[in-house]
């Protein structure tokens, strides 16, 4: 081999390597420029892209509210409970380990299902709830099975609890876990975490918002799989409002007692200045504490079911003819209007004939002639069928509208029905047929007393019996008092809180004495039921509104007694009343469904109610303008397990 | 031709360490304890799993090292065929009987050894190109007969790696043959038009060459955010990483990235994202410059060198080295597409290090016979 040769071949050898130098130098200084990019002129960017990566804001629930009744008993408060729940990750068999926990605590079938469901669709190592409310004794099996069940924990929590259950499950209603629409409806963080629960009726629902609380929020660092590696930092929540009913328990026990005993029905009672509903019983109801763990797909299917309907609060979901009770409005009309004045007679024959058609009065035989006072006292049907044909339809609906009769009270309760105060306009939108369109005279005569179209709820009653007796003033309906207890201010009389609804003073007296003597009067349809205690006594209206029509073969035969009636056709038993006579405070309405008369049904009840809620508050008189009711009285009624 | 030195023949083992390249053998232990460093920290502060077993896996590849340096030049240049063909048969073991790793069969089992016969195959290439190119007369390296010998020697087994399916690697062992031509003399021109048959061929290696998650990560590469959460979520999270470090980075074991397993592959592909997000700029460059380092001992062997063989060895194993590095360091970078390269002497993972330091050894070994010049390889 040649020298010349291999010198020739190590000098290009070197040119060439030199050369290969300066690309892998170029390569080198490329690479150099990125990382100079990457971690000097973007690494702001990187920096904020890794923070959020790694640190994760979530949501503490805060405490929900509690509520109480006017005077600090608890209605709804959070009892701290355990709770069994799973991290399926730890588990491993989730199926089994389901198996294994039936034998120590209650699992339903729709339990087992919505575990299974819950362990699919989170991550699986977050924990899912699967038993919540556990006994003391199943808490105690729960720790001697612990090593059997890896990846079950039992844990404490907060669990909604009605002391008072039934009572006041109407009113107070229950939470419940959001639902897929609440979550679109609300933009609310909250509703995100899987253990909020959201009012689903009642005060619950109502004031929701105030109950919720704002939640805290816990800076937690994540990994790449979302798991917590250590809290960086926690700003605690504020727990939700207190929330004060109006509503006075036991009072509301008392009403509950009374109207149990039937069927079915409902009772009011109202304070006729502040509009402070003290009492709001709906019978039958349910315990509130079943939502709370999850109802039984068999227990909800027979709430729902129940013919009596157990879930609606009849006080603001029940709408009924309000029969005899109607006859202060048509009579307020009439002498608002002029077409009567006190002495003012129709006679009564017992029938009152329109054309062909023939309209009864309840008294067989009739009452003769009669004025307004007596039409009332007697609740005389002729009269009210001459008077309401003298009015018209649209002038009672008038006067029945601003008593409130078929307009919302606008409560705070979900679910309120408006009812229905007809008027001729009202049947021609109401109608599709044209045949119905037309407003008949008869139809208007028994609008008179409060049959036909006419429907009301029994919260409408009481403001109407309400705003008769405070001198015509606009008082609406409120559970929700805006001053927490203890803060005493002046009790303030319907004239400084609400406007006048423009009735003569001297009219709403006349129809007040004709209540007045419908229950202190001998003839009074209610004399028999009148309270007899000085100073308390109460002015009422009887009741009896069909749910059926009487045909003119059966009145041949002779009217068939209620009692003989399958108990779904009887007549529903109707009682309006304030009290005390001088200077009145409370309103009541009293429905029995299909309880037959009202005299003799509803007016005992309204009766028992109003005398007890004067014994317990007195009368204004006596407490010189303070409103002491609100003062929170100490050692209200305790709850076993410890209230937070 | 010259006799072989008889007197060089019988030198004692212990005489033979001069072949020994000191300041190469120090820079290669400083890049390997930079691994120890990011080992122990990818485990979160812990010698176990890797970094422990990285250090064990270090002293072996040290060891073999230096025994292939200490092994006369004579010896290596006689087996360079025999290890090319030992080479061959391994991938073909590999394809029949091959262990499934990372989607690819490209693990054999050798008894309790697991063996990446493609990592054994890139210095056997050199070392077959090298003793080649030896034989031939410079002036026959310009005809195209000469270099169809070589080419058989480059295409049976890039043919064999690319089937396993092994991208990477293929890339590597036809740019490291493509330097050997190129140092060894191989015509600018031909270079050009293997370059345009090249890309001529893409189009057909795309829809023949590539399996379907080669293609996805190409793609991916090209447009990363079009798949934010699957293949395109390693190269964006190591970007955060990388970016988030900064300048000084967040310091040793503050690496949020890396700690909380945003970054995968992070102890093995992806170890230069616990680096720079832990060390920053300042610790990047520092490896650069460790392998700069080696880079500058390995030319400096090269210039010194005084056979064909010996060039083309240190300079073929150079460049294989050079590789690796700038292949893996833009791949996390996000200039190429992940190819599964790992970072070299620096990732976790025991065949690439041994490969790289037996190749280290041989280039000290072939390196040898500056005094007396001359030396020969050949018996002729």
């Amino acid at each position: 081999m040649p020298i010349s040769e291999n010198v020739d071949q190590s000098r290009k050898f070197t040119r060439r390597l030199v050369l290969l130098m300066g690309v892998k130098g170029l390569a080198l200084a490329g690479l150099t420029a990125r990382m100079y990019q990457l971690q000097v002129r973007d690494s702001e960017r990187y920096t904020t892209l890794a923070e959020e990566n790694r640190i994760n804001t979530r949501l503490l629930l805060p405490l929900r509210g509690r509520i109480f009744d006017r005077h600090g008993r608890p209605v709804a408060v959070d009892v701290e409970d355990y709770r069994v729940v799973m991290v399926a990750e730890k588990t491993g068999n989730v199926q089994q380990a389901l198996d294994r926990l039936a034998g120590i605590v209650e699992l339903s079938p729709e339990q087992r299902e919505r575990v299974l469901r819950e362990v699919r669709r989170r991550r699986r190592f977050l924990p899912v709830t699967i038993a919540s409310g556990l006994t003391w004794e199943e808490v105690a099996r729960m720790e001697v099975n612990a090593p059997d069940l890896p990846g079950v924990l039992t844990e404490r929590g907060y669990t909604r609890v009605y002391p008072y259950g039934e009572e006041v499950a109407h009113l107070v209603g229950y939470v419940g876990p959001v639902t897929e629409r609440e979550q679109k409806e609300d933009p609310d963080r909250l509703l995100k975490i899987p253990e909020f629960r959201i009012g689903k009726q009642g005060v619950e629902r109502t004031y929701d918002r105030r109950l919720r609380g704002r939640g805290g929020t816990q800076r937690v660092e994540i990994n790449a799989s979302g798991r917590v590696q250590r809290e960086l930092g926690r700003k605690e929540g504020t727990p939700g409002d207190a929330i004060h009913m109006t509503i006075d328990m036991a009072l509301q026990q008392k009403a509950l007692a009374l109207i149990r005993p039937h069927r079915a029905g409902s009772v009011v009672v109202m304070d006729i200045h502040t509009g402070d509903v003290l009492v709001m019983a709906s019978t039958p109801g349910y315990d509130p504490n079943l939502f709370i763990h999850g109802l039984r797909a068999k227990t909800w299917r027979a709430l729902q079911t129940n013919p009596l309907g157990p879930l609606l609060n009849k006080a603001v979901s029940g709408q009924y003819a309000p029969g005899s009770t109607f006859k202060m409005p048509v009579a307020l009309a009439g002498l608002e209007s002029g077409a009567i004045d006190t002495g003012t007679h129709f006679d009564c024959p017992g029938v009152f004939q329109l054309g062909r058609a023939k309209f009864h009065c309840w008294k067989k035989g009739g009452h003769g002639p009669v004025a307004m006072r007596d039409a009332i006292k007697q609740s005389c049907d002729v009269y009210f069928y001459e008077l309401a044909l003298r009015l018209g339809i649209d002038r009672i609906a008038e006067t029945a509208r601003r008593l409130g009769i078929g307009v919302p009270t606008g409560i705070d309760l979900p679910a309120e029905k408006q009812g229905v105060m007809p008027t001729k306009a009202w049947k021609r939108g109401y109608f599709r047929d044209k045949r119905n369109k037309a407003w008949f005279p008869g139809e208007t005569a028994i609008a008179g007393i409060g049959q036909g179209y006419v429907l009301a709820t029994p919260l409408q009653l009481a403001v109407m019996a309400a705003r008769l007796a405070n001198g015509g003033y606009a008082v609406a309906p409120r559970l929700v008092a805006d001053r927490p207890p203890g803060n005493r201010t002046a009790y303030r009389r319907a004239q400084d809180g609400f406007r006048r609804l423009g009735f003569d003073a001297a009219n709403l007296g006349r129809i007040g004495e004709a209540m007045a003597a419908v229950t202190n009067e001998t003839g009074g349809t209610a004399f028999w039921t009148r309270i007899a205690e000085t100073g308390m006594e109460m002015a009422g209206k009887t009741g009896t509104s069909q749910v059926r029509r009487i045909t003119a073969a059966e009145r041949a035969r002779g009217i068939v007694k209620n009692e003989d009636l399958p108990w779904h056709r009887r007549d529903h038993a109707l009682f309006v009343a304030h009290a005390p006579l001088d200077d009145p405070r409370f309103a009541c309405s009293v429905i029995v469904e299909h309880g037959g008369g009202g005299s003799r049904v509803a007016a005992p009840i309204a009766r028992e109610i109003l005398l007890e809620t004067q014994k317990r508050y007195g009368s204004l008189a006596e407490r010189a303008g303070l409103d002491l009711d609100f003062a929170h009285r100490a050692g209200g009624r305790g709850i076993p397990g410890g209230i937070r | 031709m010259q006799e072989m030195d008889l007197s060089r023949e019988r030198t004692s083992p212990l005489r033979r360490l001069g072949a020994i390249d000191w300041g190469l053998t120090l820079s290669v232990c400083f890049a390997a304890a930079v691994g120890f460093v990011l080992l122990y920290s990818a485990a979160g502060g812990e010698f176990f799993p890797w970094a422990a077993a990285q250090m064990g896996r270090f002293g072996v590849a040290l060891a073999v090292m230096i025994v292939t340096a200490a092994i006369p030049p004579r010896l290596w240049y006689r087996l360079a065929y025999w290890m090319w063909g030992l080479s061959v048969l391994l991938l073909l073991a590999a394809e029949f009987r091959g262990i499934e790793g990372g989607g690819a069969e490209r693990w054999i089992a050798l008894g309790p050894l697991r063996l990446q016969p493609s990592e054994v195959m890139k210095i056997a290439l050199v070392v077959a190109l090298a003793h080649y190119f030896h034989t031939v007369r410079f002036e026959n390296v310009r005809r195209i007969r000469t270099l169809l010998p070589p080419l058989f020697l480059l295409l049976v087994p890039a043919a064999l790696v690319l089937k396993q399916p092994d991208l990477g690697t293929t890339v590597i062992l036809i740019a490291v043959a493509g330097v050997i031509f190129f140092l060894a003399g191989v015509r600018w021109w031909k270079f050009a038009l293997f370059g345009a048959a090249a890309a001529a061929a893409v189009p057909l290696i795309w829809t023949y060459g590539l399996q379907a998650y080669q293609k996805q990560r190409l793609l991916t590469f090209l447009d990363p955010s079009s798949d934010p959460l699957g293949a395109g979520f390693h190269i964006t999270q190591a970007k955060i990483a990388l970016g988030s470090g900064g300048v000084f980075g967040k310091g040793f074991l503050n690496g949020t990235q890396i700690h909380l397993n945003f970054v995968p592959e992070m102890h093995t592909d992806f170890i230069l994202a616990v680096l720079a997000e832990e060390f920053g700029l300042v610790g990047a460059l520092a490896l650069m410059a460790v392998y700069g380092l080696i880079l500058y001992h390995l030319l400096a062997a090269a210039l010194r060198a005084k056979t064909q063989f010996g060039r083309l060895v240190v300079s073929g194993v150079a460049f294989t080295f050079f590789l690796y590095a700038f292949i893996n360091l833009a791949m996390v970078l996000g200039l190429l597409p992940v190819v599964g390269v790992p970072l070299p002497l620096v990732s976790y993972g025991g065949t690439s290090m041994l490969t790289l330091m037996f190749g280290f050894g041989l280039a000290m070994s072939a390196a040898q016979g500056g005094e007396s010049a001359g030396e020969q390889l050949t018996e002729e």
